[in-house]
């Protein structure tokens, strides 16, 4: 990893280099580096396969950060470039010309966080929602029990207790 | 007519096969316009007590799982519980089949797909609810995709709780739905005909975009 790291840093200008375990690292990138990033490791460094493309809401700092993560099935190595994007009208350059797959995965993107991934195929059908009108559900500004509680009626009778002091109640409840 | 109505379903012009331009207007013409009516029993007590026998005895499940209770279904068929034994088989299709068994969550999308299959099945016709998802919204009560009380949209016979309930529980909850049947109360189709403008009204409050006929028969 810190060899293929060196190399890129030759090249580009990636951020701090943090290592999950053998053969799984992590890097933040900067939005414009993001596709000659990948269109090298994928044509030079053997990446070949893209895992998955996600994204977390940091609500926070008003902002989305996507991850892309890379597979060398070869090494055995997987890298996850990361993206900061401002939260506020979110959009990102597509990549489905470097993996097909990726259209999918944008176009789930849309619809549950609302990023904009212009001229990917299909990006505005709907996916999994129908006839969705509310904000993106996967926003953590979207209040999911506040939303089930409006739209979906209540059966009266229902009861939530907390696991652990149920559990103790019922095994041991004389003890501390 | 709804404008949102898929394209397949609007007024078209089409061409038969002898040259005659003809007019199609789906809804009218491959559906079935009127409401569902309430079906009366047979004309003395004791023939409509043979009929509710003989519909105990061939319970045929529709062969449509919803959510993770789906697996729970396909041990019935096996040598090891043998649902044949009561008269229970599985269908392929809606108009072959009497029983709908909910297996679990049911998210407003196949809500949708539901109720086209529920009302295509023939009556008299069942409905059981599996696991407590369809009672109460089980887990996923803070859920923004999946209902919470199946009964608001479906008229359900009978309801098997658990998370999930092992095939043994669901063995024995279409062994009670016959003695529902027998005893006369498996009157879900009646049911749904008799209030079919407020289950109309609860399915179309969730499902935002109604691209299908109001009644799918």
């Amino acid at each position: 990893m810190k060899t293929l790291y060196q190399s890129l840093k030759e090249r580009f200008t990636p951020g701090e280099l943090t290592e999950q375990r053998d053969g799984l690292a992590f890097l933040t990138v900067e939005r414009d580096q993001l596709r000659p990033m990948l269109g090298h490791l994928r044509d030079s460094e053997g990446f070949g396969h893209l895992v998955l493309l996600t994204a977390v809401d940091w609500l926070e700092e008003g902002q989305f950060q996507l991850t892309y993560l890379l597979s060398n099935r070869k090494k055995q190595q997987d890298i996850g470039l990361r993206v900061m994007l401002p939260r506020e009208d979110a959009s990102m350059d597509t990549i489905h010309d470097l993996w097909p797959t990726a259209a999918t995965y944008q176009r789930e993107l849309r619809e549950m966080f609302g990023i904009d991934f212009p001229d990917s195929p299909r990006v505005n059908e709907e996916f999994i929602l129908e006839g969705w009108k509310d904000l993106p559900p996967y926003r953590r500004d979207f209040d999911t029990l506040k939303y089930a509680q409006a739209t979906y009626r209540d059966r009266p009778g229902r009861e939530t207790r907390d696991p652990a002091k149920h559990m103790k109640e019922q095994l041991y409840p004389d003890k501390d | 007519m709804n404008k949102d109505m898929k394209e397949e379903l609007k007024i078209r012009t089409v061409k038969g096969p002898d040259g005659l331009e003809f007019e199609v207007e789906p809804l009218r013409d491959y559906y079935c316009e009127a409401a569902p009516t309430v079906q009366t029993g047979a004309y003395t007590a004791i023939v409509e007590k043979l009929f509710n026998w003989a519909r105990a005895e061939s319970i045929w499940i529709l062969g449509f799982g919803t959510g993770c209770g789906a697996i729970e279904m396909r041990p019935l068929m096996s040598p090891r519980f043998d649902a044949y034994r009561y008269g229970v088989q599985g269908r392929p299709t809606p108009r072959q089949a009497n029983l709908f068994i909910i297996s679990g969550y049911l998210s407003v999308k196949t809500l949708k797909r539901v109720i086209r299959s529920y009302e295509q099945m023939q009556n008299p016709k069942y409905v059981i609810g599996l696991g407590s998802c369809t009672i109460n919204g089980g887990m996923y009560f803070d859920s923004y995709n999946t209902i919470k009380r199946l009964d608001d949209y479906l008229p359900v016979d009978l309801y098997i709780t658990g998370c999930m309930p092992r095939p043994e529980a669901l063995l024995a909850g279409v062994i009670e739905l016959k003695s529902l049947i027998r005893a006369g109360k498996g009157e879900g189709a009646n049911l749904y005909a008799k209030n079919f403008e407020w289950y109309k009204a609860n399915q179309k409050r969730v499902i935002h975009d109604w691209d299908m006929p109001d009644y799918n028969w």
